[in-house]
């Protein structure tokens, strides 16, 4: 687990909308703004560390309860906000390990809190908002589905420091009944499995991976440079549908998601039939 | 009821359990109108479980059933949990995904088609990781296409249960239905005793297990919409009114300041008697919930 996880998110939140603080009313473990980004006016959310969070296993940047509720709430806003007007873009800049696994939370139905997240990007999306997920750290399990997952386009740094998977190194070789080396070995060579954000852009999912020197603490010009990638990130979507097609017509997912492509066609022709 | 009535409902009973996925899936639809797409015969199955020395199977654990339901057109698409836990892979997930949004298509042609989804999974086949997950997340942003449309179902009957990323899933279904027996919950009672200790959660203490993700709590907290018996017809029944029923005025997963408030009314200096909670919430059938 990297002893970063948080520090990224709160940098860059901080660079994109010059402040790093919850709106009135939320936990302190959601960062939401409104800042400039080119010709739009942006809504950045961030899930960030909250050492005094309400809920004890919650205390690390894990998305919980209140973070599910808490950007589902934030998202579903803009939505209403812009009903009538232009569709602001929504920037989820994501650097959580995992969701938060307490007793409390499977008790109060933490999977409903996610689900209400993920109901509110999709949604954000289906309506026309350009939205943006900005990898600068973990995504892990149930966060990129939370938190992540339902953007038009997804942008993460190329660095160490940066992990999208589906679960952590050690989970993972438990449950399949192998060693870390073992699972690692496997890793290598076989990109979906691969804990190397480098290894992940292969996969077709990603927009663009992006490199900053020291991305917890990157210079004014480096800060410009990612602006403009989320600036072409948000025109590209513009001009494009509202569905995630883009995930499966990508060069990456031509080459490596051949299975999916056939599942769809094959499926696709034997229903007609 | 008298004991011996009781008794003889019960021997009676046609176990859904017991089922396997295709016949799981097959009993749900009015008799002889289903057909199954890409079966195991078409022999597309998943690429990455044999370079791991795994054996796949020609389904790839997931069946997909057009037919009717009720008179009306309807896709089920039914998850094995006899293979590999009913994790989702490439394959089965866009199966999944696929076919919700063929459903999609058609309602968009005036052809209503509701979908059923059966759920007996543990989340991401961790041996496609990444491309389960990226599937799951595909089929999340199907659903919420589909439901705008016509009604998307998730039934869980168990042994397997609901959890993981296809927790999150069925948050986002028009309707969920249970057995007591079925668990829905995001992470199992293993993973919450690995990561936060055994004080936490005592993976081994299955009266708490299901007292918290069991059939019979999630519908009265309202968050399952039927409570059904291990019995074919009952489920079948279940679903044939929910397709009937139509996409609901509000979706469980787009109410957030009810949920909201109510996550924030709670004391979080102690642990819950799962019973409390069902008294905080309101039960199911209530007027708040259907607000």
């Amino acid at each position: 687990m990297s002893e970063f996880t948080g520090v990224r998110g709160t940098v860059w939140f901080r660079a994109f909308t010059g402040q790093a603080s919850p709106m009135p009313g939320d936990p302190k473990s959601v960062l939401t703004a409104d800042a400039p980004l080119g010709d739009d006016h942006a809504r950045f959310l961030c899930v960030v560390p909250d050492p005094h969070a309400r809920f004890p296993c919650a205390r690390h940047g894990e998305v919980g309860l209140e973070e599910g509720y808490t950007l589902a709430t934030r998202v579903r806003e803009v939505l209403e906000q812009d009903k009538n007007t232009v569709k602001r873009p929504i920037i989820a800049i994501v650097d959580s390990k995992n969701q938060a696994y307490g007793r409390r939370e499977e008790t109060a139905g933490i999977f409903l809190a996610c689900a209400a997240a993920i109901d509110a990007y999709g949604s954000a999306r289906l309506a026309g908002h350009p939205v943006i997920a900005f990898v600068v750290g973990q995504a892990i399990s149930g966060v990129p589905l939370t938190h992540g997952y339902q953007a038009n386009r997804i942008l993460a740094f190329d660095d160490d420091g940066v992990m999208i998977h589906a679960m952590h190194k050690a989970a993972a070789a438990r449950i399949t009944l192998r060693s870390v080396e073992e699972l690692e070995k496997l890793a290598k060579e076989i990109a979906p499995m691969s804990y190397d954000i480098r290894d992940y852009a292969k996969l077709g999912l990603l927009f663009r991976l992006l490199h900053v020197e020291n991305p917890e603490n990157p210079s004014a010009k480096e800060i410009e440079a990612v602006q403009n990638e989320l600036i072409a990130a948000i025109e590209d979507t513009r001009k494009g549908p509202v569905d995630l097609g883009s995930r499966l017509e990508s060069k990456g997912a031509q080459e490596i998601r051949r299975a999916s492509i056939i599942t769809r066609n094959m499926l696709e022709a034997q229903w007609a039939e | 009821m008298s004991n011996k009535e009781y008794n003889a409902n019960f021997i009676n009973r046609q176990s859904f359990i017991e089922l396997d996925a295709r016949e799981r899936a097959k009993a749900l639809f009015d008799a002889g109108t289903s057909r199954e797409l890409l079966g195991p015969f078409d022999r597309v199955e998943s690429p990455w479980l044999p370079m791991q020395g795994v054996t796949p199977q020609e389904d790839d654990g997931c069946v997909v059933m057009k037919g009717k339901i009720g008179r009306q057109a309807a896709v089920v698409v039914a998850l094995e949990g006899a293979f590999q836990g009913g994790s989702l892979g490439e394959v089965s997930g866009g199966k999944m995904a696929a076919a919700l949004d063929l459903a999609r298509v058609d309602n968009e042609k005036g052809i209503p088609t509701s979908a059923v989804i059966l759920l007996e999974t543990g989340g991401v086949r961790l041996q496609e990781a990444n491309l389960g997950e990226a599937a799951i997340a595909e089929i999340m942003a199907s659903i919420l296409v589909l439901r705008k449309h016509a009604p998307v179902i998730c039934v869980t009957a168990g042994t397997v249960g609901c959890f993981g990323g296809m927790s999150l899933a069925a948050g986002l279904c028009s309707y969920v239905v249970m057995t007591r027996e079925a668990r829905l919950g995001m992470n199992g009672p293993e993973v919450i005793e690995q990561e936060s200790g055994v004080d936490e959660f005592d993976s081994g203490d299955h009266a708490l297990i299901w007292a918290i993700d069991g059939g019979e709590q999630r519908y009265a907290m309202g968050l399952a919409d039927a409570l059904v018996d291990d019995d074919t017809p009952q489920v079948a029944d279940a679903v044939r009114r929910l397709v009937s029923q139509g996409v609901p005025p509000v979706h469980r997963s787009s109410q957030v300041a009810l949920y909201r408030s109510r996550i924030a009314a709670l004391d979080t200096s102690r642990q819950w008697d799962p019973q409390e909670l069902r008294a905080l919430w309101t039960t199911n059938g209530s007027e708040e919930e259907k607000r």
